[in-house]
């Protein structure tokens, strides 16, 4: 992970980050992560 | 990290503190490895895949060519040149510019009907990424 991705609020919740997406004229950027927490 | 916030709703799946919602999803998409990052459309669809680590700069480019790919795939030609233009310009450097100039000269071919658009791409790679796959591909277009 770099610096600027631990700047990130990251969400945790697939389908209801679809949902915003759609809303929101977004895509959702889903990160598979081992990195510590 | 301005495009993150743009243009994504970022959603992060850790492989042991969110377990299950890990097992869940590398299987839905076929994840094998981390850090992978995907590119999801509104409807769940992956238009692009990062599989490893890379620095920064070459992140955001892998990003900016994810929505460019995106707005293809979606038939948006005359966005997704204008896209795919804007990784050339501003991410000159990263292994994704290449990648981004061959796809721009696709999407202009596709929206113009024009083959020029596909000529002028393989002039361009013949001082530009010349050693890289994406000039080879290109090459079949030279007039």
């Amino acid at each position: 992970m770099t610096a600027a991705q631990g700047a990130i609020t990251w969400r945790h919740d697939l389908e209801g980050a679809l949902g915003d997406a759609r809303a929101q004229g977004r895509h959702v950027l889903l990160d598979f992560s081992a990195a510590p927490m | 990290m301005r495009l993150v916030g743009e243009a994504f709703v970022p959603v992060r799946v850790h492989v042991k503190e969110q377990a299950d919602a890990y097992a869940q999803l590398s299987t839905r998409y076929g994840v094998q490895w981390t850090p992978t990052t995907l590119v999801i459309d509104s409807r769940g669809g992956e238009r692009h895949r990062i599989e490893g680590f890379l620095p920064a700069d070459d992140f955001l480019a892998q990003l900016a060519l994810g929505l460019a790919h995106s707005a293809f795939a979606a038939g948006r030609f005359a966005e997704a040149e204008r896209q795919f233009r804007e990784v050339v310009d501003r991410h000159p450097d990263s292994d994704a510019a290449a990648e981004a100039l061959y796809w721009a000269g696709v999407s202009r071919y596709k929206a113009t009907n024009d083959a020029a658009a596909l000529a002028d791409t393989a002039r361009e790679f013949t001082t530009r990424y010349r050693d890289t796959s994406w000039a080879k591909k290109a090459s079949v277009w030279a007039a």
